[in-house]
């Protein structure tokens, strides 16, 4: 697993209160995770602090699972 | 129209004594202060540099644990003023084993739960994180985790309670508005079962510079914290301010009856007045708080010689103990020798938005257990009056009809009247 992607499932447990193991590439926030669509506002903003990037609000839509974001983070981040 | 019967049926508290109704009374009538000094942030440029805060612990000897009453991930999206609620609400209507389960029921149960200045330290902190660091840093939970009313929001999400969902603020007056706003919504018809009460978390940097600043504290017994609330007494020097939550569970009198529910007392009378005097300060001849008390007799269509006890505001500031003090003598009148009236807030200093309600609760206790609390550090009253003010250690007494009084700035007063269901 990457440097990346062990990051982001770290914020997903801290923020979400989720089991780590729940925490998979495939899970969808809201569908899988229980997040609210508040959750996924704050789950972009602790991205964006962790990786010092800033992911727009047309992007922040299409990050829907764990996967997509961190496909989205190994792309613009750093 | 006509008023339907409430009583109260459950009792829920987080307070400086303790987490629990049961724990925070046997403190309270044992004479324990719950003040101390602060040291959980810097305090040595505050003139004020005490507090009656929250015993936190796991849960054990009366000490608050609040992973036990809010998920955790919840706790961190909102400012503690909701904590304590969540945990106030929970314990009372357990007491009152009320648990709305169907659509009928829940329709019915409502919940008004107020605070005097709610997330001011998260709004203060977010203040900052917008000036370094920009708007995109602003948390999507700030607004819901801050705002007053979401302690009645979060409480009814919780519980399930469809019915009015409600809040208020009226600074110190504040838990004793909301028990008697939501007891009129039930008179009215409005739901049977309410969830009332205030709470409060204002011990932080700023709200002690604010409450300072208006010279509302007591600043001369920052070495002897315990000593520092001292209503009536000649050295006293400005309230204590307290953090907690108390909660009721109010409901219509044949509902309770119907489901065989535990009653404490009648909501026997309710008065509301206002000063229209000044902003902190209450009217020098204290008819505001006369006539509040005056209303609340009137609704409840009792003589002031009815009274057994009086659950004072008395706040221990300068001004404010003698004004009240002379209100109750004016409304009493030959009656006053009779009349016993201490004030809590010499053990668990001032709650603010839900020092109505905790006094609310300690007023129904009084009554069931026939025990009145004590006016602690009472050494030397500043005025001679013929009304027991109950100095030091608590004392029995039967008492069938209790008043508790509220006032707060803006010049807002509320009086609540209770008495035993025969």
């Amino acid at each position: 697993m990457s440097d990346i992607a062990e990051r982001v499932k770290k914020i997903v447990v801290e923020h979400l209160g989720v089991e780590a193991d729940k925490v998979t590439e495939n899970a969808n926030f809201i569908d899988d995770l229980g997040a609210d669509s508040l959750d996924t506002v704050e789950l972009v903003m602790a991205f964006e602090e962790e990786f010092n990037v800033e992911i727009p609000d047309d992007a922040a839509e299409t990050i829907v699972t764990v996967g997509d974001a961190i496909k989205f983070l190994e792309k613009n981040a750093g | 129209m006509k008023m339907r019967r409430v009583v109260v049926t459950g009792l829920g508290m987080v307070t400086p004594l303790a987490c629990g109704v049961e724990e925070t009374w046997a403190r309270l009538l044992a004479g324990r202060s719950g003040a101390s000094r602060i040291d959980t942030f810097q305090v040595d440029d505050l003139p004020c540099r005490i507090a009656c805060r929250i015993p936190r612990g796991d849960g054990s000897d009366g000490t608050f644990d609040p992973d036990a009453w809010m998920d955790p991930k919840d706790q961190r999206k909102v400012d503690h003023f909701i904590v304590y609620a969540m945990a106030a609400a929970k314990q009372a209507l357990d007491d009152a084993g009320w648990h709305p389960e169907s659509y009928e029921d829940q329709a019915a149960s409502g919940v008004l739960i107020g605070s005097g200045i709610g997330g001011i330290e998260g709004i203060a902190d977010t203040a900052l994180v917008l000036r370094d660091k920009g708007p995109r840093r602003i948390s999507p939970f700030f607004i819901p985790g801050r705002l007053i009313n979401l302690a009645s929001g979060y409480v009814s999400i919780e519980h399930g309670l469809k019915g009015p969902n409600h809040s208020v603020v009226t600074a110190c007056s504040t838990g004793a508005h909301a028990i008697g706003d939501a007891a009129r919504l039930i008179a009215l018809g409005d739901a049977d079962v309410m969830v009332a009460g205030g709470t409060e978390s204002p011990i932080s940097r700023i709200s002690i510079a604010g409450f300072a600043a208006c010279r509302a504290l007591s600043t001369h017994f920052n070495d002897e914290p315990a000593r520092a609330s001292r209503p009536y007494d000649k050295d006293r020097d400005g309230f204590v301010m307290g953090e907690g939550s108390g909660v009721v569970v109010l409901e219509e009198y044949e509902h309770a009856k119907a489901r065989g529910a535990k009653i404490y007392a009648e909501v026997v009378g309710y008065g509301l007045s206002g000063d229209a005097f000044h902003i902190t300060s209450p009217s020098e001849d204290g008819d505001g708080a006369y006539r509040c008390m005056k209303a609340a007799l009137k609704r409840a269509g009792l003589e002031p010689s009815a009274l057994d006890y009086v659950n004072a505001h008395g706040t221990s500031t300068p001004l404010g103990d003698e004004i009240e003090l002379g209100a109750v003598e004016r409304l009493m009148g030959d009656a006053a020798s009779g009349l016993t009236m201490s004030s809590t807030k010499s053990a668990t200093g001032h709650l603010l938005g839900a020092a109505g309600a905790i006094e609310a609760i300690f007023s129904i206790l009084a009554m069931r257990d026939g025990k009145v609390p004590p006016t602690l550090n009472l050494d030397n009253p500043s005025v001679e009056t013929a009304i027991d003010l109950v100095p030091h250690t608590a004392k029995e007494k039967r008492i069938d009809v209790a008043l508790s009084n509220s006032f707060g700035f803006g010049g807002t007063n509320a009086s609540l009247v209770f008495a035993r269901v025969s």
